[in-house]
């Protein structure tokens, strides 16, 4: 119990310290790394809570994909950082009034909050209901009840796939490209031409 | 001293207003404010994951993932646009787009 209170303590100022370095770094690659470090330290929070495939996931599919695709594009485009930063620290009174004022009250919300009964009887997060396994008990949900749901997460993601391909896609005028159907369809009538020259004459 | 679901709230509230506090912060830069998002999502995700586990319900873990599909969505989306962005005008500051007079 004490292991498990002291590993949740470590992960969430992991979390905490890596998810201010997202914001703070001078360098968008090193904040693309503590964004990593911040996914990676809650997916140990939610194996500590018992939620198994939700960490994995979230280590699959955010640091394997997203965070990936952030560090791409971080790589790829030639951007001088430093001018973005200028106005850093003259946001730095509002943006700091609006963010205390907001984790204020979020924690006033959490503090004054009387958790109902049935919370209190699962004191003790528990990782698994009669002997199923969280991803078990999460698959026989997804697939029965929330099906139409999963399909339209599935065809969100399609959507976005095209979208992405439409949107960065180009043709570029000047390339040249073989075109095999007009190979195809090239004809000896329209593209070759007899000419009779008589001998001696030149054309 | 056990870890209830106060805890997990509590990380969640603070990784939350680090991802206003990020949008507040970098106002020119497109990529951290898409990364501050994606701090955002992560602890609604913390928040419907421990209610999730504490409530014993699973349909908390459910809606978990469908957040998560809609956050890779978006970022995809995002950075694409930012690509284009960035292939037009050579910069992706964020105080220069205004072409569309919304």
């Amino acid at each position: 119990m004490i292991l498990q209170t002291i590993t949740f303590y470590l992960f969430a100022a992991i979390t905490i310290a890596a998810g201010f370095m997202v914001i703070a770094a001078r360098n968008p690659v090193h904040s693309v790394l503590y964004l990593i470090l911040a996914f990676f330290t809650s997916a140990g929070l939610f194996v500590l809570i018992g939620a198994e495939f939700i960490a994995m996931i979230l280590v699959i599919v955010y640091v394997g994909a997203v965070a990936v695709l952030f560090l791409f594009v971080v790589m790829m485009l030639d951007i001088n950082f430093t001018e973005l930063r200028q106005g850093f620290l003259q946001y730095m009174p509002i943006g700091g009034l609006i963010g205390i004022a907001l984790l204020i009250e979020l924690i006033m919300v959490v503090g004054v909050w009387q958790f109902g009964p049935e919370v209190a009887g699962h004191a003790v997060p528990q990782a698994t209901t009669d002997g199923v396994t969280n991803t078990e008990a999460l698959g026989a949900v997804i697939y029965t009840q929330y099906v139409y749901a999963f399909q339209a997460a599935g065809v969100i993601l399609l959507i976005a796939m095209i979208g992405a391909i439409v949107l960065t896609h180009r043709t570029r005028p000047g390339v040249k490209k073989q075109r095999i159907s007009s190979q195809v369809y090239r004809d000896p009538k329209t593209t070759i031409e007899v000419k009779k020259i008589p001998p001696g004459q030149g054309i | 001293m056990t870890i209830g679901l106060e805890n997990y709230l509590i990380v969640a509230a603070i990784l939350f207003t680090l991802g206003i506090f990020g949008i507040f912060l970098n106002r020119k830069n497109v990529i951290i404010i898409l990364m501050s998002i994606e701090l955002m999502l992560l602890a609604v995700n913390i928040n419907l994951v421990a209610f999730s586990v504490f409530l014993g319900n699973l349909v908390g873990q459910v809606f978990a993932l469908f957040v998560l599909t809609v956050a890779a969505g978006e970022a995809a989306i995002g950075l694409a646009i930012l690509v284009i962005y960035f292939r037009n005008r050579g910069t992706i500051a964020v105080e220069d787009i205004s072409q569309m007079k919304g």
